[in-house]
């Protein structure tokens, strides 16, 4: 047995060794007893730190216009949040003793809004250094501090994807965080239930920083294809090294060695297993048909498309296989591979049966996802719920945490916003956002300064005056282009 | 033989025009010029208030009427019932038609080298084929101000309506010499220059400008005077800002800095607009007393500094506007133009209202360019700059039914429109037969 720092709650817990090389019958069962009551009561206290440090709230919101997103529209209902669990939705609910009660009257209440793409609360995002990188994890550079995280709750945002940038074709696994403001422990901003997914790329990126950045493979999409393939096949010799060990060494008086453990290998192994979801950065239907491809020919099927502007040329194919894209509603033409891109992108999707979703990929957009999702009305007519459903219970599919938010049930999680006007209207503006029945943004009582944390050492603040959209999917990317005296050559 | 022959050619010849037509498949539309009365329609004038079943009349090109009973006279009628009609939007700061793909150098014209090259004409390299320009005229803006940047003073900006195939025709009679006012401020995130070297740059900067901009007075009074003055196209078109001759437009954001230009600016003969203004909520008294005009944007931005209000950017032209300050809005956008209409929406939303958000995208940037007897409203007399909608164009639920421009009855397609068209439901499918 040993002590490890688990991945999931970032606090001390036990873990037992799979294997104990000595029979169990020749050890010592008082011994035995002592370790196992030691083990229960340290693992139950851990748990308990856990799950203390996260804030859950109550809340009763009443009389609002209910948009469940997977029930329908509910008129003048009241939603009560209990514990951080949605109890009831329904009229007439009384609020239980020491819950307090928002007055939604003439406001719409919808679930929290969720962000597939985004690299808000991060201090780095690539890991340049590799075509794969598999083994790097975005929950170890979690920023709790970030101001932007307040910002997308201010827009209604609570939970986004925290995504490893798109240098490598295989890159870092993502973080789910939960925007729990004020926290300033990574792993109470991160959600802990939510499953594992990673970043790939294809096209330019990683092309530009390897072929042309570093001089090796992949500089076409060729190459691309090639290390995808070349990782997964890897990954197959690896898992068969380890089933062989792990099997021989069952058998009795086995002196079989386990291979070198190889953590690249492992992750790459685990998506080859479904353990972990697919986020691919992806621009023309040409490399994201290659991907479907290679997924199809090696068993994966756990597989999302991110940005994804030519996906409309491929809409059967990622509806049939995948499970969708997330995109932008209009960003377009500021690189090559997006030129031939068209706002009726997520409808064209939509309407050919792939799950689609809006995401932000910027600290800027973020905070409108609601009026992003409404640009699908005015490019090919989606209906309330459909576009609704491309900031909420879409997303939540992608990122396999439908099951506990996207949508107002009961027995979800408590993550709410209330707005004042229609959340597809232009004109709407996010009044409360609610994360676990938590309230941490409400704008009769925001304050202008939120920050968490203030340099001494910084006597005036600075003031930046943003030209260009501010991506940060290429961001620590920059030393390799020095040579280019363009800029925005870096960004998307 | 003979005989087999000819039937062939005949059936050849007979078969050519059908041909013909299955190689010229889908129809193109132009932008067509005539005679039309919009009919019925609730008519938002912007300046004469709003007015119901009312007709507009275009024709050669103007707003030839505007009232309840128009005799049709063969005009195209086209029924406006249930509809609305408002004026093109304009907006007042873009790089439309300077750019095509911004991560490919080839297709990017707005930024000349040099730090004074206020002679480089936007005008010239704007692409009237810009595949943006049908996408961002469909969304109901129909004239934008293209925009170089780049060094102290990178150029002439143009305005121009988005119909036309040459620069002359899109021309709509407004240009104004960019000066970037030296900036205290970082340019973004990539900006790693450290607060002493952009205090001195700045400053090395503001000098610069003074000893430009007094050549050029020398320039201009000694032209004035009859000199024989040296080929030097850069003073000559800098000495047309000093005496007013062209608008002087000031891109200046943060609060020092516009405090500065301010002071800069007084007693100066120039014409001034200050443009961008992201922090001009800081002094907007201050903006409103010099009696600037302001064209500010981009509306759906982050806060310029991390302890500001979420909101800062949003809010900013309405507290502008309360203070007093004449106020239009930009995109500061290329291929995406076509969110005026959304930024102007949330700048509605907070705080700047409905009513002087519409101005700020209609009759406000006409004044601020010396333009309202042509654009900006929907009266007679003015430009036929025209949309017609199923609501209100600021929302994403409505439908741009119609755009008039100049006069041009304009296609609503555009390559986004066709790609939709092609591939919502893609033949082949999934499966080949």
């Amino acid at each position: 047995m040993k002590l490890s720092r688990t991945q999931e709650s970032g606090t001390w817990m036990i873990l037992i060794h799979a294997k104990f090389h000595v029979p169990l019958k020749k050890r010592n069962h008082k011994y035995m007893k002592k370790t196992t009551y030691f083990l229960a009561a340290l693992l139950g206290l851990s748990i308990q730190i856990a799950s203390a440090q996260v804030k859950k709230g109550s809340v009763l919101i009443k009389n609002a216009t209910v948009l469940t997103i997977t029930n329908g529209t509910l008129e003048n209902s009241d939603v009560l949040v209990q514990d951080g669990i949605i109890k009831k939705v329904g009229q007439n609910i009384n609020a239980p003793k020491d819950v307090t009660t928002i007055d939604g009257t003439g406001k719409y209440l919808m679930p929290g809004i969720i962000d597939a793409h985004s690299h808000l609360g991060l201090d780095v995002v690539n890991e340049a250094t590799a075509p794969i990188v598999a083994e790097v994890r975005m929950k170890d550079v979690v920023n709790p501090f970030e101001v932007g995280i307040y910002r997308a709750l201010a827009g209604g945002v609570t939970i986004s994807h925290a995504m490893h940038g798109s240098a490598n074709v295989i890159g870092g696994q993502n973080a789910t965080l939960k925007h729990r403001w004020g926290s300033t422990d990574p792993a109470d901003i991160i959600m802990q239930d939510a499953p594992r997914t990673i970043k790939f790329a294809l096209g330019e990126n990683p092309t530009r920083v390897h072929g042309r950045g570093n001089g090796i493979q992949p500089r076409t999409r060729m190459g691309v294809e090639g290390i995808l393939r070349n990782g997964f096949n890897e990954a197959i010799q690896y898992k068969k090294a380890w089933d062989e060990y792990n099997s021989a060494s069952s058998q009795k008086n086995s002196k079989a060695l386990p291979p070198v453990h190889n953590e690249r290998l492992q992750i790459l192994s685990d998506i080859l297993d479904g353990k972990i979801i697919i986020h691919c950065h992806s621009y023309r239907a040409d490399e994201i048909y290659m991907l479907i491809n290679v997924a199809r020919d090696f068993g994966i099927t756990k597989l999302v498309f991110q940005h994804t502007n030519e996906g409309f040329k491929v809409a059967p194919e990622i509806a049939e296989y995948t499970m969708g894209a997330s995109v932008f509603a209009d960003w377009w033409a500021y690189k090559f591979e997006v030129y031939y891109s068209t706002a009726y992108n997520a409808a064209i999707l939509t309407e050919n049966g792939a799950i689609t979703s809006i995401n932000s990929d910027d600290a800027e957009l973020i905070r409108h996802l609601y009026h992003e999702a409404a640009k699908t009305q005015r490019y090919g007519g989606m209906t309330d719920d459909q576009a609704l459903s491309m900031i909420t219970i879409n997303p939540a599919k992608q990122l396999g945490i439908d099951e506990k938010v996207g949508s107002i049930e009961e027995g979800k999680q408590g993550d709410l916003v209330l707005f004042e006007g229609h959340p597809l209207s232009s004109y709407a503006v996010p009044q409360m956002t609610f994360v676990d029945g938590v309230k941490y943004f409400d704008i009769k009582e925001d304050a202008d300064d939120q920050r968490l944390k203030i340099s001494p050492t910084q006597m005036v603040e600075e003031v930046t005056i943003s030209t260009d959209h501010e991506d940060r999917c290429m961001q620590g990317t920059e030393s390799l282009f020095e040579t280019t005296n363009s800029l925005f050559l870096l960004n998307q | 033989m003979k005989i087999l022959n000819k039937t062939f050619c005949a059936l050849i010849l007979a078969l050519l025009p059908m041909v013909a037509a299955a190689q010229i498949d889908g129809e193109v539309i132009k932008p067509r010029s005539g005679k039309f009365l919009l009919q019925n329609a609730t008519v938002v004038t912007i300046t004469q208030g709003v007015l119901n079943n009312t007709s507009v009349l275009v024709e050669d090109g103007k707003i030839k009427e505007v009232g309840a009973n128009i005799a049709a006279d063969e005009a195209e009628i086209i029924d406006c019932s249930g509809k609305f009609i408002y004026p093109g939007m304009i907006d007042g700061g873009t790089k439309l038609g300077l750019v095509e793909v911004s991560s490919v150098a080839e297709t990017v014209d707005y930024a000349e080298i040099g730090d004074f090259t206020p002679n480089m004409q936007a005008l010239t390299a704007v692409n009237p084929n810009s595949v943006a320009i049908p996408v961002t005229r469909v969304s109901g803006v129909t004239t934008v101000l293209t925009v170089p940047s780049g060094g102290l003073f990178p150029g002439t900006a143009a305005l121009i309506n988005l119909n036309g195939y040459t620069p002359d025709q899109m021309f709509a009679g407004f240009k104004g010499v960019v000066m970037n006012f030296p900036s205290s401020g970082r340019r973004g995130r990539y900006d790693r220059r450290s607060d002493e070297d952009i205090k001195k740059a700045s400053e090395k900067a503001l000098k610069e400008a003074d000893k430009l901009w007094e050549n050029a007075k020398n320039y201009s009074t000694l032209a004035a005077n009859g000199a024989e003055l040296e080929y030097y196209p850069e003073m000559e078109q800098l000495a047309k800002a000093t005496t007013g001759e062209l608008p002087l437009l000031i891109e200046v954001n943060t609060a020092s800095d516009i405090q500065a230009a301010i002071k800069w600016v007084e007693g100066k003969e120039a014409k001034v607009i200050f443009t961008g203004v992201a922090e001009g909520w800081r002094v907007a008294e201050a903006i409103a007393k010099a009696g600037i005009p302001v064209i500010t944007g981009p509306i759906q931005a982050l806060p310029t500094r991390e302890s500001d209000r979420y909101d800062a950017a949003y809010a900013n032209a309405g507290k502008m506007a309360k203070a007093g300050v004449k106020l239009a809005i930009r995109t500061d956008e290329q291929e995406n133009v076509r969110n005026l209409p959304f930024f102007a929406a949330f700048a509605a939303a907070y705080g700047l209202g409905k009513e002087e958000a519409w101005k700020a995208v209609t009759i406000n940037p006409a004044e601020i360019f010396g333009l309202a007897d042509q654009y900006g409203s929907v009266e007679a007399g003015k430009t036929a700059n025209l949309i017609v909608a199923d609501g209100d164009p600021f929302e994403t639920k409505t439908n741009i039914l119609h755009v008039f421009i100049e006069g041009y009855r304009m296609p609503l397609s555009n390559r986004q429109v066709r790609l939709y068209q092609e591939f919502l439901e893609r033949s082949p499918g999934l499966k080949m037969n």
